[in-house]
């Protein structure tokens, strides 16, 4: 368990072989100094710094590194050395202090990367220079203590401190050779302005230790001082991969799972939490360029999946974007408003131009803060809008709109997709960008087409008839749709069109002779399709809750079953109503689903009898409507039903396909 | 980084932050025998409430995880603590650079929501961390600190261009984040 040293405390320390990792806001250099029991250094040779890096039983970093990994083997240590003191220090030119910067952080860990104790350095402000901890022997034992002690004069008062006389000398010499790592480094790659830019920022950090990787790894393999020499590489127990040399700071796959909170690594895995180090002479990507959207950027098992979650992803984005804007707009109308009252109860502004000015104030406010979100949505609208441009043409049959050219390559599948596209979803701050609404398949809920309201949201009156018409031919449409995406012979659609009235927009499936039987007409046609689709229920509930799937009789159609019922509740007596009800409730755990086309209105004979029924239903309408709520915040996004081209054969080719892949099995 | 003082968010490099997690982490309470279920779990939250010119806006706790933009994301509840190894049990992440332009300080706040005070928890420590390397920002420890059952840790709010952090380390009292208003609203 770690021990989190405040200044002042000691540990003690069980291990031999240590690393002691060092995290700060900025590129400092880390270095150690041997004392002898009084603490003092004995010359340069006690030191271990970018200049000199390896002493016997110790190894620092060659360059100044925002984090860095230091070696210690006390075992190593010659009998004359008492104190190993850790020091960070700022390079020659970070000027400020320490207290400029993040707090730093350095932990002394085990081998294999457990926390043994750390320490925060607080309260550093000018100090240049820190002694951060202090190793030292003990009546035989080593222990660590917690120092944080700064040094305004920076290296060479500390290390004068420390009694040595060359302070000045070794001070100089160690900016230098600072500064010749710099010098060697890979230059860090330019700022990218996009979504990435965090990520890409990590690297100019690492950037220095990128050049000393090579010769750290040798220096660490080479010298005879080294303290791993001892150690057989190949040695057991002591697995290589865990040797500070290699796992150094400056591994690009590495940094960030080094962070200084605990064992646990909340990255994935095989996620690179910092991008790759590009390589010096061609950049990433062009500043200002933000990266080009490609489909299927999401997660998944396959590319539908993939598909589908970036769908989602891209409706969850368009939701959030929209919900920042309107809660900036709402705030920046309320501040005004309370502006205005304040301006309006204040005498004062009643006299001469003061009220107005302070109206006119209220009002630049509000603008400015207004076209600021405004233009945060338009670059989050610009950027879903090109990402939509990309997927919308590779989304495969069940996804794509009726116009898409993929409906044109149509075969019937031969397994069940995820989800089907039942239509589109838009808000009113972005009309043009149209979000497929993908409901997952098998369908969970019945639907209900809503031919009732006259009005439509463009302001366009439609009559009833046109109306009813037009649910319809929707109907029509999503039956085809989920005909064609489902494998064929495992999809039924029965039909109830109890006065015919929906003949002429059934023409397309009575036609292609997809659906299981003629449309049903009269009380009797409704009672009979009732009949039986309720027995079929209970028969396979009633498999399924004994337990014995497999004993259905012989011969039975196991496939998904949907009934689209017309003109709803024509036709309809309170039996057939009940029957209707127990299917709704009863049938989607079994397959059986209603598609209801129907205005409510017109069912109120029933009174609330029928509720249920409706609240049950997931309600589509014929025309452009903005009664669909998003899961997230609570939109109100206006639905658009898929239409199919005017002129456009592609329904009647498809059920054609779907026919034909019938009648062959 | 201690009490009151502020660090701009801004990177060396010129580049700033862009991502910040609040990381709150505790040992959970140890059980007692067989009898384990009497035994009281430490629930410790973290919260983070958005300000807009001093009206708090948006809240992300554990019963509204994500804030409304998206903009600000607790990881989940986590109701008994963890193994005390130092990780993060709960988390706040916030993507500085999608939050509305209207939100000009975020302030983060720990409660005990069980009641405990900070003194009776084990290895109880907040912290601030850039997302995008791990960097620690600022570190609290909090068992021993106190007979309180809340602290108002840090806010981060806007500044020119990008934005800043200031660490409060307020302790308070309350068992969400809504008891802790009073105590908030000073510092904004």
């Amino acid at each position: 368990m770690t021990a989190e040293l405040v200044r002042g405390q000691n540990h003690p320390l069980s291990q031999a072989r240590l690393e002691i990792r060092v995290s700060a806001g900025a590129p400092v250099v880390a270095a150690a100094t041997l004392g002898d029991e009084q603490g003092r250094i004995n010359g340069v040779e006690g030191v271990a710094h970018p200049g000199a890096p390896t002493l016997p039983g110790l190894e620092v970093s060659r360059q100044a590194a925002a984090e860095h990994r230091l070696a210690v083997d006390l075992d190593a240590m010659p009998d004359t050395v008492h104190r190993v003191s850790v020091l960070l220090a700022l390079p020659a030119d970070g000027a400020g202090g320490f207290g400029a910067l993040a707090t730093p952080f350095v932990a002394v860990t085990g081998l294999d990367g457990t926390e043994i104790a750390s320490y925060t350095i607080t309260g550093l402000q000018a100090e240049s220079a820190v002694v951060a901890l202090e190793l030292y022997r003990r009546q035989g034992a080593w222990k660590v203590r917690a120092i944080g002690q700064g040094y305004a004069g920076g290296l060479a008062d500390l290390l004068t401190d420390q009694g040595l006389a060359q302070a000045h000398q070794l001070a100089a010499g160690i900016n230098e050779a600072v500064a010749q790592a710099v010098a060697r480094s890979v230059p860090a790659p330019p700022p990218r302005t996009d979504g990435d830019r965090s990520r890409q920022a990590a690297a100019p950090a690492l950037g220095p230790d990128q050049g000393g990787q090579a010769s750290q790894g040798a220096a660490g393999a080479v010298p005879p001082t080294s303290p791993y020499t001892t150690q057989n590489p190949g040695g057991p127990g002591q697995p290589r991969a865990q040797s500070p040399y290699q796992d150094g700071a400056g591994d690009p796959t590495q940094p960030v799972t080094s962070a200084p909170g605990g064992p646990i690594d909340y990255s994935h895995p095989r996620r690179r939490t910092t991008a790759p180090p590009p390589p010096p002479t061609a950049p990433p990507a062009q500043p200002g360029q933000p990266t080009r959207p490609v489909a299927g950027d999401a997660t998944g098992w396959s590319m539908e999946e993939r598909l589908y979650n970036q769908v989602w992803g891209m409706f969850e984005d368009l939701a959030r974007a929209a919900a920042a804007y309107r809660s900036a707009v709402d705030f920046a109308d309320s501040r005004m408003e309370k502006e205005l009252d304040q301006v309006l109860s204040d005498p004062r502004s009643r006299i001469g131009g003061q009220g107005d000015a302070a109206r006119e104030a209220a009002q630049a406010k509000h603008d400015q803060l207004v076209n600021q979100a405004r233009v945060t949505l338009d670059r989050d609208v610009a950027q879903l809008t090109a990402e939509s441009e990309v997927v919308d043409p590779a989304l495969p049959p069940p996804y794509a709109s009726w116009d898409s050219p993929v409906w044109q390559g149509y075969r019937v599948p031969m397994e069940l997709p995820m989800a089907v596209r039942l239509g589109d979803l838009h808000l009113p701050e972005s009309p043009d960008l149209r979000i497929p609404m993908l409901i997952r398949l098998p369908l969970e809920r019945g639907l209900w087409i809503d031919s009732g309201r006259g009005g439509s949201l463009d302001g366009s009156f439609t009559d009833s008839h046109d109306m009813r018409r037009l649910a319809m031919e929707t109907a029509v449409a999503h039956a085809a749709r989920l005909l064609a995406v489902y494998p064929a012979g495992e999809f039924t659609v029965h039909v109830i069109d109890p006065a015919g009235a929906g003949a002429q927009s059934l023409a397309p499936l009575v036609r292609t002779g997809v659906l299981a039987a003629p449309p049903a007409v009269g009380a009797a046609g409704v009672s009979e399709v009732l009949a039986r689709l309720t027995q079929r229920v209970d028969l396979v509930q009633m498999a399924l809750r004994g337990g014995a799937p497999d004993s259905l009789p012989p011969g039975f159609d196991t496939s998904q079953q949907l009934l689209i019922v017309n003109d709803f509740p024509h036709g309809f007596d309170d039996r057939a109503v009940n029957q209707l009800r127990y299917l709704a409730d009863e049938g989607p755990a079994v397959g059986v689903h209603l598609m209801m086309v129907a205005d409510r209105e017109e069912a109120t004979g029933y009174g609330p009898l029928l509720d249920p029924l409706w609240r049950a239903l997931l309600r589509l309408t014929p025309v452009p409507d903005d009664h669909l709520a998003d899961p997230w915040v609570g939109h109100a996004w206006t639905y658009e039903p898929p239409v199919v081209p005017s002129g456009s054969q592609v329904l009647q080719q498809v059920l054609g396909h779907v026919a034909a892949a019938r009648t062959g099995y | 980084m201690t009490k009151g003082q502020a660090i701009s968010l801004q990177k060396s490099d010129g580049g700033s932050l862009t991502a910040v997690r609040m990381g709150l982490g505790w040992q959970a309470a140890p059980r007692r025998g067989l009898f384990g279920s009497r035994t009281r779990e430490i629930d410790l939250d973290a919260s983070a409430v958005l300000f807009a010119d001093k009206q708090p806006v948006d809240v992300v706790f554990f019963r509204h995880l994500v804030s409304d933009d998206g903009s600000v994301r607790h990881t989940g509840d986590n109701l008994v603590g963890g193994v005390g190894q130092g990780g993060d049990d709960e988390a706040i992440l916030v993507d500085l650079a999608r939050i509305p332009v209207h939100i000009d300080q975020i302030v983060f706040t720990v409660n005990s929501f069980t009641g405990q005070t900070f003194q009776e928890v084990q290895n109880a420590f907040c912290r601030l961390v850039d997302e995008t390397n791990g960097q620690e920002l600022a570190r609290y420890t909090l068992a021993g600190g106190g007979a309180y059952t809340a602290q108002i840790m840090a806010k981060v709010h806007r500044t020119g261009s990008g934005w800043t952090m200031t660490a409060l380390g307020t302790p308070a009292n309350g068992r969400t984040f809504q008891d802790l208003m009073p105590a908030i609203l000073p510092h904004l």
